[in-house]
């Protein structure tokens, strides 16, 4: 759609921008990347009433321009890079209409950068409600803008706001609010000289972030760096003295135009809410039960979708061969490609809850709360009371709770959160440990209330915890921090949730994940199925020929053949090849090939190892019937000892692998799409691979 | 005395700050020279706290309200 006028979208977080942003939009936006950083790019359309489209430019939330985090950056970027090709024609700056002192900030300072600017001042109702009262005319009248009072949530005065952005002057006309030129005199004239500006808050702030900033050469950056040390300038000091100034101003019209009565009572709900919420017993109880219910939930809700997914494509994919011509296009098509995008899909509906969870979570104000709880806690090993979320996400798919690590503004803290969530038992680890639990530990109930299973599968959970938080505090020690950590957070008044952001939500990131971390799984997915099903030189003609003879034909009945054809053709396929290769290597963890195999196989997914020992032991069907699995693994003996295959001390070596190994592409490109760098991915995946062998050969050596 | 001294539910006047680049963030968040603050929390595990400060609550570290100089 052509953009007849770009519109930005700025304001505090909190503030009910992204409601408006739906609002204003409908289904009518889109997500992506500014160019060359993470930030989520929010854009979408909405037709103005004399037929001309505005293109509606999401920005993130902030305080202030001076940025604290990199989505932060991005708002000074935008705003001021006349060549970007957002570049907004207008500005609508939202206010909070119950806090509007703390909001009028970030509003001077977009102001005073000269761009047309129109007032969204949003929850006017709930203004309304504790007594506050704002004389809209004078206030507008003050700072020479359109102001249109609003209550996004109950999508009132949109339409006014859609008027005001169609009759939006061209150029700035509000009113100065202070003073820019006296906080650094000489070095805003002299920056404005030789860059040609005609702003001086432009000025000031190419003097505050040239180094960070993306669009001005480095050339440039190191004659802003000259002048500074010329004119003695000193970001911080000079930024402390601006925000003073802006207060003053605000201050001084909010005295003349808004009334707020002396005792407000809008907070004595949010504050008895938080009395039980971060109570010392009840606070953790609470924190608890939440947990325990978002976890409940997660299983069971998107048990029945997920197994309607991965029917529906068995059902594609058995038509799909019938359809198709058998021979390798198909094969490659069918089992790859689409094997592999089901592997995708699959996890939908866990992504879709558990985003709708925290999703819910943010906008009713508890999160912050958690964070508030929790922080001392999780500072102690590396981690900062925001990693919370992740972690515990973590227990259903790490994926979705890597991309959660985005509300940790502080650099080192996110990366070590990124890089200990996969270490928490995800939902893909469950079936291969039920598996194997099934396998080696008998079904007996100790202490008579305790099964010796369930307890086996606890202390994995309870293990991987505790993984996760020892390998944060060596990363601690390890990561070097690029900023102080602080811990400056609103924590907003308890509000309901907004049911249409959680549905955005749920869609939005279910799409992300289909689309970025689907196209790197489809591409393994198609390398593993071909290293499956080829094997170097005539050896598949060869096993062919072989069991065309009449010893076999007769013997066997037909899919029995098949099933010896398939696993023969397994062990000389390039995967195969690949397990004889690497069993040096495993010998000392206790594993042969075919587990060999099945490790290769499942980097691709950890639940891939059930499929794939239920192919190598060629047995028909795939992970659900576990029984049959379970059965012929219990019953497979090693060839040369004559001993099981899977005594307990295979398996928990087996088990020890799979809780530490990094065997998910979809969280290695996850982990890439977050970090830009394929460092971080490389690092984890090093890090956790020589921790799951360590693990793996102790746990052997002693059980053995 | 410092806001990190500060009893929950009593009432203080931001003097200064003693570390520039805290005072930097927290003067953006409204928590300025003047402005009247009180401990509304303080987290189950001793910190960190929560204030009221220019008609919203904000949470900080201990260590970041002990930067914060009362009148």
């Amino acid at each position: 759609m052509k953009a007849d006028i770009r519109v930005a979208l700025v304001g505090n977080p909190n503030t009910g921008k992204s409601t408006l942003f739906n609002a204003l939009t409908g289904l009518n936006q889109k997500i992506g990347n500014f160019p060359g950083v993470t930030v989520d790019k929010k854009t979408g359309f909405c037709q103005l009433a004399d037929g001309r489209n505005a293109q509606i430019i999401d920005l993130p939330g902030t305080y202030s321009l001076y940025p604290k985090s990199q989505d932060e950056s991005i708002v000074f970027s935008i705003l001021a890079d006349k060549a970007n090709p957002l570049s907004p024609d207008l500005v609508v700056v939202i206010l909070d209409a119950t806090n509007l002192k703390r909001n009028l900030l970030l509003y001077t300072q977009v102001a005073d950068l000269k761009i047309p600017v129109i007032i969204a001042l949003n929850m006017m109702d709930l203004a309304k409600k504790s007594g506050i009262n704002i004389d809209i005319d004078l206030f507008a009248k003050k700072l020479g803008v359109p102001v249109v009072p609003i209550s996004a949530r109950k999508t009132e005065g949109i339409d006014k706001l859609k008027a005001a952005i169609n009759f939006a002057n061209k150029i700035a006309l509000q009113e100065e609010s202070i003073d820019v030129e006296t906080i650094a005199p000489q070095l805003i004239g002299q920056i404005s000289n030789e860059f040609k500006l005609d702003n001086p808050y432009y000025a000031l702030q190419l003097a505050h972030q040239h180094e960070t900033i993306k669009f001005i050469s480095p050339a440039e950056s190191e004659r802003i760096e000259e002048l500074e040390k010329e004119f003695s300038f000193h970001s911080q000091k000079a930024q402390a003295s601006e925000t003073i100034a802006r207060y003053n101003f605000i201050n001084d019209l909010l005295y003349d135009t808004v009334k707020v009565p002396e005792t407000a009572q809008d907070e004595t709900l949010s504050n008895k809410i938080d009395k039980i919420l971060t109570h010392k017993v009840f606070g953790f109880i609470i924190f608890f039960a939440v947990l325990l219910f978002m976890f409940q939930s997660i299983f069971a809700w998107s048990a029945y979708p997920m197994e309607l997914i991965a029917d529906f494509f068995v059902w594609v994919q058995s038509n799909l061969h019938q359809l198709l011509p058998a021979g390798p296009l198909t094969g490659l098509l069918v089992d790859g490609v689409i094997g592999g995008l089901s592997g995708v899909m699959v996890f939908i509906p866990q992504i879709a809850i558990l985003f709708a969870f925290i999703s819910i979570l943010e906008d009713t104000g508890y999160m912050s709360r958690v964070t508030f709880m929790m922080d001392k806690l999780m500072r102690k090993v590396g981690l900062n009371g925001k990693s919370v979320v992740p972690l515990i996400g973590g227990f259903a798919c790490a994926v979705p709770s890597i991309m959660s690590t985005r509300t940790i503004e502080n650099w080192k803290d996110r990366m070590i959160t990124i890089m200990v969530t996969p270490l928490v038992t995800c939902s893909a680890r469950l079936p291969i440990y039920t598996l194997l639990i099934a396998l080696v530990v008998p079904n007996h109930n100790v202490w008579w209330l305790f099964n010796l299973q369930g307890l086996a599968l606890t202390g994995m959970y309870v293990f991987s915890l505790i993984s996760a938080i020892v390998c944060a505090f060596a990363f601690k020690l390890i990561l070097k921090g690029r900023e102080r950590g602080y811990f400056i957070m609103e924590l907003p008044v308890y509000r309901m949730p907004r049911w249409n952001n959680v549905a955005y939500s749920m869609y939005e990131r279910s799409k992300a994940f289909v689309f970025q971390a689907g196209k790197v799984i489809i591409a393994i997915s198609v390398i593993l199925w071909v290293l499956a099903s080829y094997g170097p030189g005539d050896r598949f003609t060869r096993i062919e020929q072989k069991y065309k003879q009449p010893q076999y034909t007769q013997h066997l009945k037909p899919d029995e053949l098949t099933k010896a054809i398939n696993s023969e053709k397994l062990e000389n396929s390039y995967a195969g090849v690949l397990g004889h290769v690497i069993e040096p290597v495993i010998r000392p963890l206790g594993f042969d090939w075919k587990i060999g195999i099945a490790l290769i196989t499942s980097f691709a997914a950890r639940e891939v190892f059930v499929g794939t020992m239920a192919t190598i032991y060629s047995v028909e069907g795939s992970a659900e019937k576990m029984e049959t699995v379970q059965k012929k693994m219990k019953s497979a003996v090693d060839p040369q000892t004559g001993k099981p295959v899977f005594s307990l001390a295979v398996a928990f070596s087996l088990m020890m692998f799979y809780a530490f190994a990094m065997q998910c592409a979809s969280t290695v490109a996850v982990v890439y799409r977050e970090t830009k760098n394929w460092k971080w991915p490389a690092i984890q995946f090093a890090y956790m691979t020589v921790l799951a062998y360590a693990a793996s050969f102790i746990a052997y050596t002693v059980l053995k | 005395m410092t806001l990190s001294e500060l009893k929950q539910g009593a009432i203080g006047i931001v003097k200064e700050f003693t570390d520039l680049e805290m005072s930097v963030k927290l003067m953006e968040m409204g928590c300025l020279p003047g402005e009247a603050v009180t401990v509304s929390r303080i987290a189950p595990l001793g910190d960190p706290i929560a204030i009221n400060v220019s008609g919203y609550q904000l949470s900080l570290r201990k260590f970041e309200a002990s930067t914060i100089i009362l009148q």
